[in-house]
């Protein structure tokens, strides 16, 4: 406790809430009142409608759902294929090799999202590999991007890994595929979960690769939400934005039901 | 997200340490040597992620760095540098990078390390939910606080209607969203939770009898934060400053919802180079020149983060 009067704690609480609530409670709290609004020109919306919604969920918006959700759980899905397995190998080898996976792995973390777009657009635009207007290229950024959080999230579970486990079985004679597949993986589970949703939650709201990237007939929800408010329907793009933190949160819950269930097998 | 345990971003995973019962720093127990001799060596295993990640990451930013090297005329040479650097447009979209990063960042420090502390050691009910509440904000894509932001300061917007309510003028004092300010201010706001998460992992390992000690002696709140929780909660500040900083200058979904034409950051200028004017070369240099930034400055903060140990 490091104020101790009652005066003093009532003040710090109110510095606090006056610093809190107006930067990061209101603007989730603003999105959510003027996706119900039809005009904004006083101190409060006025016109509460769900028109918004009926645009937000049909037509054009529905199908950027959808294209969201497919891009989401396949780069999801690669990413954590791509990085548990990377994060395994890493975690069974030397230092030095750990390292240089670990700096490899992180490379696409420090390389702007933007230039990653660049890099995947001038790789993939020319044969043999042309994947430029097609929907491959989106969900091959999304997997490069997401990729290394899997990395990062597995391997700093692999090393909370109580290595009894392991070592008990292979004592036992059990060979390195057979303690992979029925020790180490069922324990990494919960860590694989969460890393998917982690994974999935930043490719739902990834935005500056998927600008460069995006073939007219493959538009994500968050290209979706920037056409709404470039051409002027903000309230449009407040009621897809609710949408898009819906669904992540949805898929959020869901991933962390089952984690909990896993952690007590 | 729902775990703290639960790394939102890498670098910021301080919150359990790890418990191998063998071998220093965490390295792998020894196998059994008999089975070692007829197995494949072990970096094997580690070639086909390798290779995925060199075919579509790592060649992809080779062609990058080449195609900055080759002009539209055709050759090799590094006339495509000497454009770009010599254009206004590119260098004041450098400073506004970095000043705009800088800037954010020592926002994020000062206002995630207040909060932080008044979560961590004046608890109040509720807390939790705080915490949490800031967990759930980081897996929200950045733009968001742009688009509510325009809710709230855009033209038409909360704060200039509450103006206009009360005073009866036409219009409102606030109209900074597309100026620099806004961008910062949106930056402040969405990247402070990834300073406060390794803060607050911090506190929680912080002994609270060390404070009540310092106070007992009579020190003043003022001095306990200085010399008592400030060299404590250092490491963290340091690793979550610089993976904020690196984050801002990547920063592009921001400064894109603002539609500033006033502000234009390297990420921005990349962008409009390559999709709007079709200049590849120039948006390759540009690409180039803000990976040396970015790459350079993230080195720095895994060093950092492995010399603290977070």
């Amino acid at each position: 406790m490091l104020v101790h009067s009652r005066t003093g704690k009532w003040a710090t609480w109110a510095v606090f809430f006056v610093l809190f609530v107006p930067l990061f409670a209101v603007p989730l709290l603003v999105i959510l009142a003027a996706s119900f609004t039809t005009n904004w020109s006083g101190a409060f919306p006025s016109g509460p409608t769900t028109k918004h919604y009926t645009a937000a969920t049909g037509g054009d918006s529905l199908q950027a759902l959808t294209t969201s959700l497919i891009t989401a759980v396949s780069a999801s899905l690669l990413a954590l294929t791509i990085g548990s397995w990377a994060a395994l190998a890493a975690a069974s080898m030397r230092r030095r090799g750990r390292r240089f996976l670990d700096a490899l792995f992180m490379l696409p973390v420090a390389v702007p999202s933007v230039v990653v777009g660049l890099a995947v657009l001038v790789a993939f635009s020319k044969p043999p590999m042309l994947l430029n207007g097609t929907r491959w290229i989106v969900i091959l950024a999304h997997t490069i991007l997401v990729t290394a959080f899997a990395y990062s999230s597995v391997s700093a579970a692999i090393v909370r890994l109580d290595p009894m486990y392991e070592q008990a079985a292979a004592s036992l004679g059990a060979r390195p595929g057979y303690v992979l597949w029925r020790i180490k993986l069922p324990l990494l589970l919960p860590s694989l979960t969460a890393a998917a949703g982690l994974c999935f939650a930043l490719s739902m709201g990834e935005l500056s690769a998927t600008m460069m990237l995006y073939p007219p007939d493959w538009t994500p929800l968050p290209v979706q939400i920037f056409a709404a408010t470039d051409r002027g329907s903000l309230f449009t793009g407040a009621a897809v934005a609710v949408v898009l933190m819906g669904t992540t949160l949805l898929v959020l819950l869901g991933v962390s039901r089952i984690r909990t269930r896993a952690s007590y097998r | 997200m729902a775990s703290t345990a639960q790394p939102v971003a890498p670098g910021i995973t301080a919150t359990k340490k790890p418990h191998r019962s063998t071998g220093p720093s965490g390295t792998t127990p020894p196998r059994a040597p008999a089975r070692e001799a007829r197995r494949i060596p072990r970096f094997v295993w580690a070639l086909p992620p390798v290779a995925v990640l060199a075919l579509v990451f790592l060649y992809p930013l080779a062609l990058v760095v080449q195609q900055s090297f080759s002009p539209d005329e055709g050759g090799t040479s590094i006339a495509p540098y000497g454009d770009v650097f010599a254009s206004e447009s590119f260098r004041s979209a450098l400073t506004t990078t970095v000043w705009l990063a800088v800037g954010s960042t020592v926002g994020c420090l000062v206002l995630g390390f207040v909060l932080a502390m008044v979560i961590a050691f004046v608890p109040f009910p509720g807390g939790r939910a705080v915490a949490k509440f800031i967990d759930v904000f980081l897996s929200f894509p950045s733009f968001l606080i742009t688009l509510a932001l325009l809710f709230i300061y855009g033209n038409v917007g909360l704060a200039n209607g509450v103006w206009t309510d009360l005073t009866g003028a036409s219009k409102g004092p606030f109209d900074f969203l597309t100026t620099p300010w806004g961008v910062l201010l949106a930056e402040i706001t969405y990247f402070t939770p990834f300073v406060m998460r390794p803060l607050l992992a911090a506190f929680s390992q912080l002994d609270s009898a060390q404070l009540e000690v310092a106070s007992s002696l009579g020190a003043r709140p003022a001095r306990i934060v200085r010399q008592v929780i400030l060299p404590e909660a250092l490491p963290a500040l340091a690793a979550g400053g610089s993976l904020v900083l690196v984050m801002c200058l990547n920063e592009f979904g921001i400064v894109l919802f603002t539609g500033a034409k006033g502000v234009t950051t390297l990420p921005m200028l990349v962008y409009s180079k390559a999709i709007l004017e079709s200049d590849y070369p120039a948006a390759c240099v540009v690409a180039v020149v803000n990976i040396a930034i970015s790459v350079g400055l993230y080195s720095l903060y895994r060093m950092v983060s492995r010399r603290v140990g977070a």
